[in-house]
Parts: structure tokens; sequence; C-alpha cells
């Protein structure tokens, strides 16, 4: 049953281009946190009323001050940690200045590397795999720094006629990666987006399947031309369809023998398209300085050392665990280790059932592939380890054929039913009783004169007369069962003539 | 027997304290001296009676129940309007802020709510503290209560004037780089800078975060004291805010400077002093002399770079400050018209803020613009900590640096206004303690023409007692605080 | 000596933008006026050697202060947005991004 599955992960077919450069700014909230970064309002704003999780700190009121998360810096030390990056002993918060609509202060406070400025963390690495090969990312920086409020639009960004402003979501504590211009394809910005954030999930700092947990802004630009950055990012799965976008345009102009422009574009993901903010270049004069308002974070050896201690196991050391340990590919280990619920999951069911290979197998293929077509993610389908083991342990004992188990799942990921609930209610059941098969069988003979006949001379209408017996039983019927008996009753009917 | 608004703060405490007179009838003679003099003065924004009144009537239950009654019990205190007070609107003197109703109380307010003082209102300021005399106010200029032609001295004018009229028995003013000090010198009053992280900034509306501090303003070094203990000590609210051990500072106010050593910087008394000032304060620093301290001259060679310093540092602090005030979620705003919001913000911000505002958030914009930040906001904090060592290696010498607050008299309304160099170098002298972070105080050192004069006294980081010892001092010696304008 | 630019009208204008003020004609030439008298006196910090100093971003030697990550109560919607003059169920309400 190994069978290779590239066609199971499922990046979309775009190809591999030399001339692409692509640099990722990857905004992540630290969701296991219980407050915003810089006051005490709660940071479950999801799901809540507009504007109920504020006071004047993270609604920029006059005379407010912030006052920093202890733990925010122990978040970030920690994936500091993982991803190889140097912790700064001593680090700075600085003003980021800037206008728009959804800044209370029309500042920022976060983190810099130039003009005096330390982020918490610089350097550092992710290893991705693509295309059965192993990439380094490299990490330009970590910093930390607050989310700005959500804006609503009426429709498109483009068309509406004004802005709505909900501020719950401005000071919640972000996390911003940035990496290296190292990504080649909008392929492997998902992949390693993919990666970074089953990094965070198995640090337990963020939980990237809560909406807007992971966002980021891509720099872009192709054969060496004008640097494009692309905002609003909201998901990985977003990013390859934004830079896709994003290339073909760029192609397209370069092909028409038009300049792409250095600029801004928000992508739109209800159309579906980048949109030029029209900004000038001189927007980008931030006027960095440092946040007078906040005194340095300075972080001792022994602060790492003891930081470094509670760090659990990550993603690559993990997949060589299950590589070693359930003697997987090292690419399957890799795909179910790049989404920790998909590795939880795995090893979930190898409590129940200790054949590693067949669930590893079955997740592989049926339950990924499912998967990708409704483009969710398994903590969204209604699978548990318990439905994959028991749908298993079914064609085990020979209740369902391997076949059926295949229509079996989906049913299963769309219900969330058990597999013997589906089983029964679909009349499923495998016929593998001989007397039942053998009254088919009957049948198929009956009804088959012909086929009977050449099967005297021609192994093929022994076949063909097993197949209108499982045709006859919608693949219900144990093949080997029939088999036997078909072949069986032949050998009587000729004996008799 | 004199009116209540003639006594002092202690005066006042121990009155009520022993029922000798009721908050109530305490706070009305303030009102009435209001009802006289406020219409000349215009110290005020916002006067908050029935909620003074409301707040005297439940300290006289607690003084009939016997309960615990706080430093400040009764005492009406005047706050500039750049300190939040809850759903009393907070308007900085801005046109921007006209209608703002801050939905919490500055730290120092609750502190001296805590205390049981009285909050008589809200004080007239330069726009957003951006001045030396209070002439950029929204509202109208404060007039000196010595002289009603001239200015009280900025940008705390309203809160000095309230004091030296007698409408308020103490004020808090904010000082940025002379704010507290300046007009404290100008009418004749006690202020203080205090050191950089003493006083809780939670609920300042910010114009230079890296300098500045809320100061008292009193009639005395006595109320001076007992109000600053009030006001300081740590909040974890603000992250500059410094843990140091709460003091009762009253116990430094002994009448002893005996062996004090007062360090002269020659630069204090240098160009651009006013002689009749040089002269005024020199007989100030005798007169500490002849109470048993000794001084000597020295040359502090950084004080004329420290002008240009804090206005760039300051401005530049501004320009990212005042950028929340778009007229979204407070502040003056026009209609969500068919414009973007990058024209409606610019054009609530052109509507909202007067001249001297946008000229300095405009002069820290550049300043902290590409091309010039190295040359002008960099350079500038390296100025800084030059200035910053040389005090301290006075300070290993000296215990205290004493001379003129101010280095021009207090001068007409209008007379000034035009020449914004002339306005900005009034600070020449007060703006050191800021960039230093010291502490500083204004005390009333005599008059020329009948309109006062200050002298400064500077300290080392957390020097507080030693400025009050000396102030103290002198004020018994000097007797100036006695002196009351003619209204 | 590095010498100070003088500021023109144009930068004056840039600025303007940058800190998103609209300026009157008259104002534009004021201010640059303004700033240009403002700029040369303060010219005088360049006679100061400072290369190598170290700014000073804040003249305390504190570090580390924090607060721990326990929730406190947010103010009620009302009380928020109450200085807010253009709302629209319960956003706040402003004006077209693009
Ligand atoms: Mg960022
Ligand atoms: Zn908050």
């Amino acid at each position: 049953m190994s069978k290779k599955i590239t066609s199971v992960v499922v990046f979309s077919k775009e190809e591999f281009a030399e001339d692409v450069v692509i640099g990722l700014e990857v905004h992540c909230q630290l969701t296991n946190l219980r407050t915003k970064l810089f006051c005490g309002c709660s940071s479950e704003y999801r799901g809540e009323q507009p504007n109920t999780h504020l006071c004047p700190i993270c609604l920029g009121m006059p005379g407010s001050l912030p006052v920093a998360n202890r733990k925010s810096v122990d978040d970030a030390m920690m994936v500091a940690l993982a991803l190889k990056s140097e912790i700064a002993e001593r680090s700075l918060f600085f003003r980021k200045n800037y206008y728009y609509p959804d800044m209370p202060k029309n500042f920022q406070i976060t983190q810099y590397d130039q003009a005096g400025g330390i982020p918490i963390a610089s350097g550092g690495e992710v290893s991705i795999q693509v295309n059965h090969e192993n990439k380094q990312i490299r990490i330009r920086r970590i910093q930390l720094e607050e989310d700005p409020a959500k804006l609503v639009h009426l429709g498109s960004i483009d068309t509406s006629p004004y802005t709505l402003v909900d501020y719950n979501r401005a000071g919640i504590a972000l996390l911003e990666i940035i990496t290296e211009p190292d990504l080649k394809s909008s392929k492997e910005a998902r992949v390693f987006l993919q990666k970074l954030r089953s990094i965070l999930e198995h640090l337990g700092v963020s939980d990237g399947k809560l909406e807007g947990a992971m966002r980021c802004d891509a720099n872009i630009s192709i054969k060496k031309g004008n640097r494009v950055e692309i905002k609003n990012i909201s998901s990985f799965k977003e990013v390859e369809k934004a830079l896709n976008f994003e290339i073909a345009r760029q192609r397209a102009m370069n092909s028409r023998g038009l300049k792409v422009e250095m600029e801004t574009r928000h992508w739109d993901d209800v159309k579906r398209v980048t949109i030029s903010l029209r900004t000038k270049e001189a927007e980008h004069d931030y006027r960095y300085f440092p946040e007078p308002d906040l005194v340095p974070v300075e972080i001792s050896k022994e602060k790492i050392a003891k930081i470094s201690q509670i760090i659990p196991e990550l993603p690559d050391a993990r997949l060589d665990r299950f590589v070693k340990l359930y003697k997987i590919p090292s690419y399957d280990a890799g795909v179910l280790t790049s989404d920790k619920a998909m590795a939880d999951f795995f090893e979930e069911c190898i409590k129940l059932y200790p054949d590693a290979k067949t669930i590893s197998n079955w997740m592989m293929t049926d339950l990924l592939r499912w998967l990708h077509e409704k483009d969710i993610e398994i903590k969204e389908a209604k699978v548990t380890p318990q439905h994959l083991v028991e749908m298993i342990k079914l064609i085990d004992d020979g209740t369902i054929s391997g076949k059926i188990a295949k229509s079996v799942l989906p049913e299963i990921l769309n219900t969330g039913k058990t597999p013997s609930e589906i089983v029964t209610e679909k009349g499923l059941l495998r016929i593998a009783s001989r007397k039942d098969i053998e009254l088919l069988a009957d049948r198929v003979l009956i009804e088959n004169p012909k086929a009977v006949q050449d099967a005297a001379v021609d192994e093929k209408a022994i076949h063909y007369l097993i197949g209108q017996l499982m045709k006859l039983t919608k693949g219900k019927a144990d093949p080997q069962l029939a088999n036997q008996i078909i072949k069986e009753k032949l050998k009587k009917q000729s004996k008799s003539n | 027997m004199k009116s209540s608004y003639n006594l002092s703060a202690k005066e006042i405490v121990t009155k009520i304290s022993r029922g000798e007179s009721s908050a109530e009838e305490c706070l009305s003679s303030f009102f009435e001296r209001i009802d006289e003099v406020e219409s000349r003065v215009h110290a005020f924004i916002t006067l908050d009676r029935d909620a003074a009144l409301q707040r005297a009537k439940e300290i006289d239950g607690k003084v009939k129940r016997k309960e615990r009654l706080g430093k400040l019990v009764g005492v009406p205190v005047a706050i500039k309007d750049n300190l939040c007070t809850r759903d009393v609107r907070t308007t900085c003197s801005s046109k921007m802020l006209e209608n703002f109703l801050p939905p919490y109380n500055a730290h120092v307010v609750e502190q001296l709510l805590k205390e049981d003082a009285i909050i008589l209102g809200k004080t007239n300021m330069d726009e957003f503290a951006m001045g030396s005399s209070t002439e950029s106010s929204y509202f109208g200029t404060t007039k000196n209560p010595w002289n009603l032609a001239y200015v009280p001295g900025g940008s705390s004018g309203g809160s000095a004037a309230a004091v030296s009229a007698r409408e308020s028995s103490i004020a808090l003013g904010s000082d940025t780089g002379g704010s507290v000090r300046c007009p404290a010198s100008f009418c004749s009053t006690v202020g203080l800078k205090p050191t950089y992280g003493l006083v809780s900034r939670f609920g300042l509306i910010a114009y230079a975060n890296s300098l500045e501090q809320i100061g008292p303003l009193a009639r005395s070094v006595d109320d001076l004291a007992l109000l600053f203990e009030v006001i300081s000590g740590y909040d974890q609210r603000d992250s500059t805010s410094i843990r140091a051990s709460t003091q009762n500072y009253s116990e430094f106010l002994r009448e002893d400077v005996d062996g004090l050593k007062i360090g002269v910087p020659e630069e204090f008394f240098g160009e651009g002093v006013d002689e009749r000032i040089v002269k005024i304060v020199w007989k100030g620093i005798d007169c500490l002399e002849k109470l048993g301290a000794s001084y000597s001259e020295f040359s502090l060679s950084t004080v004329k770079y420290a002008l240009p310093a804090y206005y760039l540092i300051a401005t530049s602090e501004a320009s990212s400050n005042l950028a929340r005030y778009d007229g979204l979620r407070y502040g003056y705003s026009s209609e969500v018209g068919s414009d973007d919001w990058s024209t409606t913000f610019s054009n609530n911000r052109k509507k909202g803020f007067g001249a001297e505002v946008r000229r300095r958030i405009l002069l820290g914009t550049f300043a902290l613009s590409a091309g010039y930040y190295d040359q002008y906001y960099l350079k500038s904090l390296q100025v800084r900590t030059k200035i910053r060592l040389e005090f301290e290696k006075a300070f290993k010498k000296f215990d205290v640096l004493a001379g003129p607050t101010m280095p021009i008299l207090p001068f007409k309304i209008g007379e000034k206004i035009d020449d914004l160099l002339a306005l900005y170098m009034c600070d020449i002298l007060t703006v050191l303690a800021n960039l230093v972070g010291c502490p500083a105080i204004s005390i009333p050192c005599g008059f020329v023409d009948s309109l006062p004069i200050g002298m400064q006294i500077m300290g080392p980081m957390l020097g507080e007692s030693v400025l009050f010892r000396t102030a103290y001092t002198f004020e018994k010696c000097s007797k100036f605080t006695d002196y009351s304008p003619k209204l | 000596m590095k010498k100070m630019v003088s500021i023109s009208e144009k930068e004056v204008e840039h600025i303007a933008w940058l800190a998103k003020i609209t300026l009157s004609e008259e104002e534009k030439k004021l201010f640059t006026e303004q700033f240009n008298t403002i700029l040369e006196y303060f010219r005088i910090i360049d006679e100061l050697e400072t290369e190598g100093t170290p700014p000073t971003f804040n003249v305390q030697n504190l570090e580390n202060v924090f607060r721990e990550d326990i929730v406190e109560p947010s103010l009620s919607r009302e009380y928020s947005l109450k200085n807010a003059s253009k709302k629209e169920k319960g956003y706040v309400k402003a004006s077209r991004i693009i």
C-alpha cells in the first residue's frame, strides 16, 4: 500500500520561478495571553460586540500610558529560541509614526533595528520542505508590537463610502517575524507560514487557527524589478492566492513592457485581487524614535536558560521522532508535523491502534485530499481519532471492505457520525456469508449463460462473472469468497454437464 | 479674623479637622474670592462649583462622624487643564479638546481625592502646554494678578495666577521646560519641578514625555511640601515611576542651611539675563550665605546648548504625542463627508489646533524626519547626555545650584507674541532641569517695579529634601511669600 | 562643522503632509520663515562635539517594568465612545480609505 503521495500535498501547480524574490513580515498574535500588550483589557475579542474591550490605554486616550505585559516577553523569548534567533540583552520599544484610521494613537509601539533601536531578537532560521527538498529560510528579526484596530468596509475597500472602526483588536500583543527575502515562490511562502504556525502552536504561544491570529505583509519583486508590498494577507491560505495574483500581474505588466511601480497594495480577499493603495513613497518616513513611556527590556543569560528548559518538542524534533519511532517516511512525517493538530491527531490514533503505517497512510491520502478539497483544517473537520481507528478496525474484522471505507471516510468528515452508524445507515456491511453469496452467484450464472459457457476455455469470462457478482452487491461481497464460490460453482456445472 | 481664602493649606487642614471651621464654610470663602477677582484674572477654564460643594459636604460628614481625615482635608485645589478629571472636561486649552470628557482620573487627581482635597476646577494654560505666557490658550489669556496688563507666565499660568490671587489654596501644574517654575516666578508663588519619575504622569496629557513632570504650586514652601507629599510616590500605571519610599517631605522643613554648598553657574547670570534680576537674585544668594550657606561661582559650559536641545526633543516627542488628535475617537471633528480619511484628518487638525501647536508639531516632525534625524533629534539627545554629565559633576561639588528662574521680567500681554525666538528664550534657565531630570524649585525672591522675581534652586536627582530645606530657610528669612497682589 | 540646511517652503509642505496638518498659503510662508529663524539659532548645538557620546533617551536607569497578565475590567462601550462624534452600530465611523 505504500504509495507516493506527492499529488496529495496540495499546493497550486505554480511553476518554480528563479526570478521571484519574496520576503514576509508575519504578524502573529500571542493568543495565549489573557490581556493586551500594554493594558489589562481582555484579549478575547473574537465574536464580541464591537468596541467593548477598551480602556483609555488601548483607545489611545490623552494622558494614558502603556505598561508592558510581562508574559509577552517570555513568549517572544520562546519563539526566538525556537527559531534559533539571538535574544538581545537589552531591547527597546520604539514608536513608528504613521497615520491610519486603525491606529488609536497614530503611532504604533513596536521595535526597530535602526536609529538606535534594538528588537528583542535578531537572526535565526526556519527549515522548510518543498518538493522533497530541505531549505532554510533566514529570519531577520523578531519584535513585539501592538495590533491595530479592525476596519470594516462596506463591500470592497475601494468602493466603501466610509469605514467603520472596531478598536477591540487594538493593542493585542503581536510578534512580528521578519524573514530575509529567501522565498522563491508563493508555494514556499505558504509552506514557510505553515511551518512557522506549527512551531508557534507547538510552543503554545499562538493559535494560528483563530481568525486573523496570523497575518502577513509580503514584499515581492520579479526579475530584479521594483519591490511591491502587499498588505492585509489574513492567513497562510490567502498568502498563496495573493502572491499568485501579484506574480501574474507583474508578469503581465512586464510582458506588455510596463514598469512595475514600487508601491503598497492591499489584498482584497473579497475580490481576490491586489489593489493599489496609492501611497507616496514618502509615507514610509516613519520617524522612528524610542517610546519615552516605556523602559528597556533586559534579559539575562539565566532567564534565557530558564525559558529554554520549558521549550516543548518542536516540529522538526517531532518529525525525527515520527520517523524513528513509527517508521514512517520522512516526507510523511514532515507533512504530519506541519500542523500540530494533525500531528496530535496522528499520535492520538496510534494510542488506540498501534499500526502507525496504516494510520499514516489513511491520513496522508484520503484524509488530506478531502481536507484540501474543502480547504479546511483537521480541527475544522468533524473527524476524531476514535472515528478513524474505528473505521480501520471495521476493515480489519471484515465488516467493510477497504473500498467501502474510502466512501465511508468522507461521510465521517462531513457529518461527524461514527463509522458503524454510517455503515448501518447506508447498508454498507460486507456480505461475507457463504450462503448469501452462493444465492447471488446462482443468479449471476443463470443471467449470464454465454459467459458460463466461455468460462471453460476463457479465464477472462470467470473474472467477468466475479465482476458481475461484485456489481450486484455494490462491492460489498467479500471478493475472495466471491472468487472462490464462482469458481466452485463453475466447476460443479462443468462436472454435471 | 482672616478670611479662609487667606489661610495657608496647613491652617485650613488644622481648622477643619479640629472642627473650628467647616469645609463648606471654607469653600464658600474661596468662591466669594473667585467671584470677586476671577473675571479680571481669568485663571480658570472650568469651575466645578456643584461638585466642589458636594465634596465639601461629604467631608464635613466625615469630620462629624470622626472618620479618618486626609492630609488635605477640605483644601481647595486648582488643577491645570491637562490633567484628566473623570467626566469633567479637560481641554488642554485647545479647541481640539473643547468638549473632551475623560473617562478616568489622573493619578494625582486620585491622590488628591483620597486625601480629601476639594477640586475647584481646571485652570488655563498655553495650548497643550506649549508656551511660557498662557497667551496661546484657546480660551483667552490669563492675567498676572500683580499687574493685570502682564502675562502670568506659562504654561501653567492659570494655576499660578489662581494661587497668587487667592482663588485657590494650592494648585497643580505641569513642567516640561519650566511650565511650573516660570509662572511661579512671574506670579510670586512657590513652584516645584520634581525629579523625573517621582510623580506619576498617568493622566497627564503628554506634551514631551521624557521631560515633563507634574508639579505643585503653593503660596509657601510649607504648603508646597504638603501637596507634594500627596501627589508623589510610586504608581504602577506609569512605567517611569520610581519605586522610592514615600517621604514625609514636611520633615525636611528646617530653618537650617548651615554648611550648605551652593554652586552659582556664571551662565545663569550671563548674556540675556536682565540686570535687575541679576541684582535681586544675588541678594537672595547673599542672604543664604548669611544664614550659614557658602557659595562659589563656576562655569556650566553646556548651558547654552540646552535650549535648542530642549526644543528639538520636546517638539519631536510632541509631534508624535499629538498625532492621536485626528477627530475620530475624541476631539474636534468636521463632518464625515466625501473626503478621504487623510484629508479629513488634516482638516480636523488644522481647525482644532492653534498656530503655536501646529508650529511645534511641524518642527518636531521635521527633526525626526528622514535625513534630519541624526542632525537634529539624535544630536540633541547627545547634547542632553553632555549636559547631564556636567550636572552630575557639579552636584558632586555642590548641594544645590542657584540662579534666577527667568531671565526676564514678566512682560506685557501681546508684547512678545510675534517674536517667537524671544518667547522660546524665556525658557533658557528652566529647561536644564528637564533635560537632566533633576528637581528644581522656584521661590519668590523680590520685586522689580512691583513685578515678581523668582530664584531657582536646583538639586541632584531625588534631592527634593535639600531643596525644601533651602527654600524654607530662605522663605522664613525673606518673607516674600507673605506678600500678596492687590486686586 | 556640519551646516544646518535651511528649509524650503516645499519641505514645509511635505512636513505638513507627513504630520497631517493642512496649511494655508500664508501659513506655509510664515512657518518657513520662522523655522529658518529658529533653526539658524539652533545651529549652535553643532559647536558641541558629541562624537561617541551616547544619546540620552531617558534620564532614568530603569529596566524591566511590567504588568502581570491579569484581566482588568474594560469600559462600557457607551463610556469609551462618548467623545467620538461619529458612530454607527457600535462602530466609530471614519472617512473612506481610498
Ligand atoms: Mg510591524
Ligand atoms: Zn485596554
